[in-house]
């Protein structure tokens, strides 16, 4: 049977688990570093162990400048799951010096229940603690997706409340997701082993999404995981 | 043509009077203004009223930009929340009118999600229809592909609360759910369209059982015997939102809305005694309660004491696991027995973006441990 490119709950928290541990391996040296937070909605229901997300917090994106907007514009062109491919040093952004125009960036994944896919929620703010409006925020993302921001404000990039955290965050919209996860875990040899597929599934998923806020991956986890093949 | 069903009528119908104040803090004359009355559809947003509300107060207000937003007692609403919803959720004793504070300035940024009028909440509304068809269909072609035409009439038709016009409009997006054909057929086709609820469509696609359902748990640790005595809720942050699709599992008997509940919080029937579920109930009462809705989805809902009948009695001390007791279970401004069928109670209460909007209060004592 084809699958749909979707996840059930229970893949999701096996595919965050993989995940996490391979980042850790791969970007061992400093944080910020994934983690696995347990939902704070229904604390008297401790066993339920399946409810949690992935949370990647106090990222530093670089603000633009002319120079960034170099790196984005080739960033653009290259395909989705190869991303990051001939500036495998880009780890280490994700950690800046302190600068002026520097933000600040929280990063959750949570697996939607209605979608069955992992779903991008994120939130800026400055060095005072001041939260980014979208305006600023379509300042620190790439070119490319500030252009599909304008041309589609609401289908892309919307502000929706945050499923675990009952405030407003922004939020990559996760209609298309499994269509397009579909087609690139399609052309992965290992297709049929479901195991494997969910262990690499947030790896792929994230080389993708991640392209559209700034968060790149190393190449050689997106290597490891085959997706670049 | 579909005309909806009765229930359906009532639903939409179905309004709540506001008494709606300026908060004290944005009045700039001497004497303040009078607060506005309004009927506000269950079905509506609470940003659609402010072309309404706005001429009570546009003479006071301070000068600046319009950012309005609306509060009860302390609690800012969350305005993408259908009225009606808000209304079952917050004021467990209905109060009549429900009296509300608009602000016009200071929004709660950090709180509330932003509410550039009318187009955030068709587009909130968009969302959450296209949502519901991924849910139903496995894919949200059908809304993604609607005509801009068809897009802003159905739209229209949930602003001007037009049944009629909905139905119409909704019905090109193919949003069936399996055992849809209950509220036409006898009680005994309904057991058969439930248990096959994997089903295929003309066009090939594969129609599941998936049911969009959006509940909303407030989790009282005081006891009450009435409703007037149930506490405020003072933040968000009391109540569990759950947004959940339920599978609809037939398996030799209809799916009650018990069923439902039970699957979107399995941790507090655990233990599940027996009661409810495995009682007889024969094909005549079942008759009965398919017409109970109707008979009450008007706009005068129960009193306290009826809800102490249904829902506790019922649902409360016998099926939930050690002392957590459900002491609410309101959907539309009524508290349906809890073994109505689920299909019944989808077709008939859900919100026009095809979500079943639950409210749950439920009562586990602090000391517990599931």
């Amino acid at each position: 049977m084809n699958w749909d490119g979707t996840l059930s709950s229970s893949e999701f928290r096996i595919a965050a688990l993989a995940f996490i541990e391979k980042w850790n391996r791969f970007i061992s040296t400093s944080p910020p570093q994934w983690s696995w937070a347990l939902s704070p909605k229904r604390p008297w229901i401790a066993a339920h162990e399946a409810e949690g997300y992935l949370l990647l917090e106090n990222v530093f994106l670089p603000g633009s400048s002319e120079e960034d907007h170099d790196q984005v514009n080739d960033r653009g062109k290259q395909e989705p799951s190869c991303s990051g491919q001939d500036d495998t040093i880009d780890s280490t952004i994700l950690v800046q010096s302190h600068h002026d125009e520097m933000h600040r960036y929280d990063f959750h994944i949570v697996y939607s229940m209605s979608y069955k896919v992992p779903v991008l929620y994120f939130r800026g703010y400055c060095s005072d603690g001041q939260p980014l409006v979208l305006n600023d925020i379509e300042k620190d993302l790439p070119g490319n997706s500030a252009k599909l921001l304008m041309e589609s404000k609401w289908t892309f990039i919307t502000q929706e409340e945050h499923p675990y955290l009952n405030r407003p965050w922004y939020t990559l919209h996760p209609c298309g997701t499994s269509e397009w996860m579909k087609l690139l875990i399609s052309t992965d040899a290992s297709r049929d082993k479901h195991q494997v597929e969910f262990e690499n599934y947030l790896v792929s998923w994230l080389s993708v999404v991640g392209q559209v806020v700034g968060l790149r991956i190393p190449f050689e986890m997106l290597k490891d995981s085959g997706s670049c093949s | 043509m579909d005309k909806g069903s009765e229930a359906q009528k009532y639903v939409w119908e179905g309004a709540i009077p506001l008494q709606i104040h300026l908060h004290e803090s944005e009045v700039t004359t001497l004497p303040p203004p009078p607060p506005a009355l309004v009927l506000a559809p269950r079905i509506g947003y609470l940003p659609l009223l402010v072309p309404q509300i706005k001429p009570f107060f546009s003479s006071t207000l301070p000068p600046g930009t319009d950012t309005v937003w609306f509060e009860y007692k302390g609690l800012p609403l969350k305005w993408y929340i259908p009225t009606g919803v808000l209304f079952d959720l917050l004021c467990a004793d209905p109060e009549r009118p429900w009296n509300l504070t608009v602000h016009f300035r200071g929004y709660p940024a950090n709180i509330l999600t932003p509410c550039e009028g009318e187009d955030s909440v068709k587009w909130s509304f968009i969302n959450s229809l296209k949502e519901a068809a991924y849910i139903i269909n496995g894919n949200c072609k059908n809304v993604m592909n609607m005509s801009q035409s068809d897009q802003v009439e159905l739209w229209r038709s949930v602003v001007n609360v037009n049944l009629e016009s909905y139905l119409w409009v909704s019905s090109k997006l193919k949003l069936g759910i399996a055992g849809d054909e209950f509220s036409v057929k006898s009680n005994a086709s309904v057991i058969k369209s439930q248990q096959s609820n994997v089903e295929t469509d003309n066009t090939g696609s594969v129609k599941t059982g998936r049911i969009p359902v959006r509940l909303y748990l407030y989790n009282v640790n005081e006891d009450f015997d009435d409703l007037e005595d149930a506490p405020q809720i003072d933040s968000w942050d009391r109540i569990s939102y759950i947004n959940r699709p339920v599978e609809i599992i037939g398996e030799g008997k209809y799916f009650t809305l018990l069923d439902a509940v039970k699957s979107l919080l399995p941790e507090f029937f655990a233990e599940q005694s027996s009661t409810i579920t495995n009682e007889e109930i024969s094909e005549t009462e079942v008759g009965e309660e398919q017409r109970l809705p109707s008979e009450d989805g008007s706009s005068t809902p129960r009193t306290a004491e009826d809800v102490g009948e249904t829902s506790c009695e019922h649902v409360g001390s016998s099926d939930v696991s050690d002392n957590a007791e459900i002491k609410l279970l309101r959907i539309q401004g009524i508290e349906p027995k809890p073994e109505i069928p689920f299909s019944w109670v989808v077709n008939n209460l859900m919100n026009p973006e095809r979500f079943l909007h639950i409210c749950v209060y439920i009562r586990i004592p602090e000391s517990i441990s599931i």
